[in-house]
């Protein structure tokens, strides 16, 4: 089977030592993670974790299951590219003497959207997000002008679907810890 | 108002809270205030003192597989710690629940390479349910409460609670309230009511069904139910390595132990099944060999607690997240009465032969030396097939899961996932406090006994009383026996100079003997179990001794060897 790049996104309580725990699962199962990112999800005290990697879906099942499987972590879903939207951000550090010689720099700029985030007399900072074949376009693009740092951060994504797993997971808990309870 | 009290005494309480009486452990620095508070309660706690933490661990596990309680261990950080790593993987691969508490360096050390500090949250989260550091003596009820829950529900395993020095001689206001709920974990998953009578109707519609029952049927104690199921459908069973003893060996419808070394019966079968129903098993790679050709022909039925099992090493065609006795229970009133006589009876061909080719020549040999299946077989009879087996790892395993019977259910121990040499005594020394008024049998080989030996110290202190039997042949048998077949009989480090195994049980003020030839055999095994206290018996058997029938590890069943030469062709 083809491998091809697949979206997790996995929602977990706010503990430490979750990330090794996740990053473990991925390890065993020797799979290299692509992209990696974590912040706080829009409900409060439920981390996001946000990875891509190549795999087949048979695999992302069990590894879904398995992350799943871990006490912390709430719910985790894997996804192809196109039931997401999802976004990257790419910074290019330029030597300003040499973009100033470039006559067609105002056209670059508009050609791939980005913006210029700080000019000194050293360097010049852009900045453009997209998906990353177009964070690495601008990238060659802008290669002629050596560019001296570059990063790139992981993929952010939400999901096209009309419905909330999360939050309706969260809703399921609540009614079974009354439950419980009573 | 509640009253304060420090970090340790509360750690005691919560254990007691939570119906803990015993407990297996060592003590060292990073843990010296736990032990001195558990001196103020040794009448409630009774502490058993191992000889190495990695006999703390299967200790426990022997005493929580033959009690259903969560076994607790309780050791010091850095090596203390480390030792016991492997009977905690043991654990997690076994499903068995353990509260593992480690002392560890004060929390304002962490990360200093301090005397004594091991990453012990890093190095055991791969092979926990779950572990956490308690930093402050606040933490520890919750955290325990937390810890036997965890450990205990859903399917079982082990939990390490890292224990900072500084949170046991912290104070606390003392309270505890135990834990049935947390958000992100849901041990016991709603039965899908669609899915149990989908399964009921392929049960009915199915003509040739087997039954695979693994250890899940022991830890959700559905025996009953797995009983009635079979009966009423008239369904044949067949066991895990693990599932042993969750039907009496004698019933009609027990048809042997899958896998590797299993019955042909119980193996051959599952290429002629229409339907394999597993409940509360993994399909491990020692019950499918080769997985992507096992019951391929068939339709599978997967009931486990664990949701990851499913399609993990074998595909199946439904499968229901649940409680193994609550799934039963639910199917049972939808199952039909039927009568399978003619898939049972077929059967009987594989039962002769592998009779006539495999179990005659093993239990009553011609030759002079004993075999290993003749003495575990004598010893159960001698039981009444009512004695716990205990057994080390290797071919002493593999024969004592074939040769001895079960009339009760929990009564086998053995290390089956991780396959730990050494597990065996230090598992039979905790089955013994778990259960003291049953017969314990250990079986163990002359090198798997050497790896926790020292746990006879045990023995000695607390005046116990398990029978040992070493089924001697001199070698590292198991691994010679793969040599023997697969590596040109090249027996490249397997041959042991052993010590007197009678003199070091001596020492231990354990009553031992020799046993070398036939005659000696029977008075021996007589004069073991009619003593009131531990036995040893070493017995010589035959030195290259073979397990069979064997399926060649990642082969299929058509590959099922009856001894070194003859290969099973189905009548
Ligand atoms: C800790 C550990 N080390 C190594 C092995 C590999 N191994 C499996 S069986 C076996 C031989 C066991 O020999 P013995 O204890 O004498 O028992 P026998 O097979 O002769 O009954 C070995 C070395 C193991 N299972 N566990």
């Amino acid at each position: 089977m083809d491998n091809i790049l697949y979206t997790i996104t996995v929602f977990s309580e706010n503990r430490v030592g979750l990330l090794n725990q996740i990053s473990i699962i991925f390890t065993r199962r020797k799979l290299n993670i692509e992209s990696l990112s974590v912040s706080p999800s829009s409900i409060k005290g439920i981390h996001k974790f946000t990875i891509t990697t190549y795999s087949d879906q048979e695999t992302m099942e069990k590894v879904v299951k398995q992350i799943e499987k871990r006490i912390d972590v709430l719910k985790a879903f894997f996804y192809t590219n196109k039931d997401i939207v999802y976004q990257e951000i790419a910074l290019y550090k330029v030597p300003t003497n040499k973009l100033l010689e470039e006559e067609n720099l105002e056209q670059i700029i508009r050609k791939h959207n980005a913006r210029i985030l700080e000019i000194t007399k050293e360097y010049t900072v852009l900045e453009k997000s997209g998906h990353s074949e177009e964070t690495e376009s601008l990238f060659n693009e802008l290669k002629q002008y050596g560019i001296t740092q570059f990063v790139r951060s992981g993929r952010v994504a939400v999901t096209k679907s009309t419905i909330e797993y999360v939050t309706d997971y969260i809703e399921e808990q609540k009614s079974r810890k009354d439950k419980m309870q009573s | 108002m509640s009253q304060k009290i420090k970090g340790a005494e509360a750690l005691i309480k919560a254990l007691i809270e939570e119906g803990v009486t015993t407990i297996f452990g060592y003590p060292g620095g990073a843990i010296i205030p736990v032990f001195d508070c558990l001196y103020d309660y040794r009448e409630k706690l009774n502490h058993i003192l191992v000889r190495h933490e990695q006999g703390a661990t299967h200790a426990a596990q022997g005493y929580s597989r033959i009690s259903g309680k969560t076994g607790v261990v309780i050791a010091t950080s850095g090596p203390g710690a480390t030792n016991l790593i492997t009977g905690i993987s043991d654990a997690m691969m076994d499903s068995t629940p353990l509260v593992v508490i480690t002392g560890q360096i004060s929390s304002a050390f962490l990360g200093t390479d301090a005397f004594q500090e091991t990453d012990v949250i890093g190095i055991t989260q791969p092979v926990t349910k779950w572990s956490y550091q308690i930093r402050n003596a606040e933490d520890i009820p919750w955290a325990v409460a937390r810890a036997f829950y965890i450990a205990s529900s859903g399917r079982p395993g082990p939990v390490v609670l890292d224990f900072a020095k500084n949170a046991q001689v912290g104070e606390m206001k003392w309270s505890y309230k135990k834990c049935n709920y947390i958000r992100s974990y849901i041990p016991v998953p709603e039965i899908d009511k669609a899915e149990i009578v989908k399964v009921a109707e392929m049960i009915n519609n199915s003509s040739r069904p087997m039954i695979a029952a693994g250890h899940g049927i022991m830890l959700s104690e559905a025996e009953e139910e797995l009983l009635k199921l079979a009966e009423k459908a008239d369904i044949p069973v067949t066991n895990t390595l693990l599932g042993l003893s969750t039907i009496p060996s004698d019933h009609y419808l027990y048809k042997g132990m899958l896998g590797m070394h299993g019955n042909i019966g119980a193996n051959y079968h599952t290429l002629d099944c229409d339907l394999f129903i597993a409940i509360g098993m993994r399909f491990d790679d020692r019950v499918t060999g080769d997985a992507k050709q096992y019951v391929a022909q068939a339709k599978v039925i997967h009931i486990d607690i664990d949701e990851s099992e499913f399609d993990k090493n074998v595909k199946t065609t439904a499968s229901i997240h649940g409680d193994a006795k609550m799934v039963i229970k639910a199917l049972i009133p939808l199952i039909e009465k039927k009568s399978h006589t003619e898939w049972l009876d077929s059967f009987k061909s594989c039962d002769e032969v592998e009779t006539e080719k495999v179990i005659k020549p093993e239990i009553y040999p011609e030759s002079e030396d004993i075999h290993m299946g003749e003495v575990v077989n004598k010893i159960s009879e001698a039981t009444g097939h009512n004695a716990v087996l205990v057994t080390d790892v290797g071919q002493n395993q593999m024969l004592s899961a074939r040769y001895f019977k079960f009339n009760h259910t929990k009564s086998i121990i053995t290390s089956g996932g991780l396959g730990t040499m050494g597990f065996g005594l230090p598992a039979a020394i905790g089955a013994k406090f778990g259960a003291p008024e049953r017969t314990i049998c250990y079986f163990t080989g002359d090198g798997g006994i050497q790896m926790t030996i020292e746990e006879l110290g045990v023995i000695l202190q607390y005046g116990i009383d398990i029978k040992i039997i070493i089924l001697n042949n001199n070698f590292l048998g198991m691994v010679r026996q793969w040599q023997e077949l697969f590596f040109n009989q090249k027996y490249s480090q397997t041959p042991l100079v052993n010590p007197n195994f009678k003199m070091i049980a001596n020492a231990y003020g354990i009553k031992a003997e020799d046993v070398e030839s036939r005659e000696e055999l029977d008075g021996a095994i007589e004069r073991m179990l009619n003593n009131k206290g531990s036995y040893l018996l070493n017995i010589k058997v035959e030195e290259k001794g073979m397990v069979f029938p064997m399926i060649p590890a990642g082969h299929t069943i058509n590959e099922l060897m009856l001894n070194s030469t003859e290969k099973y062709i189905k009548q």
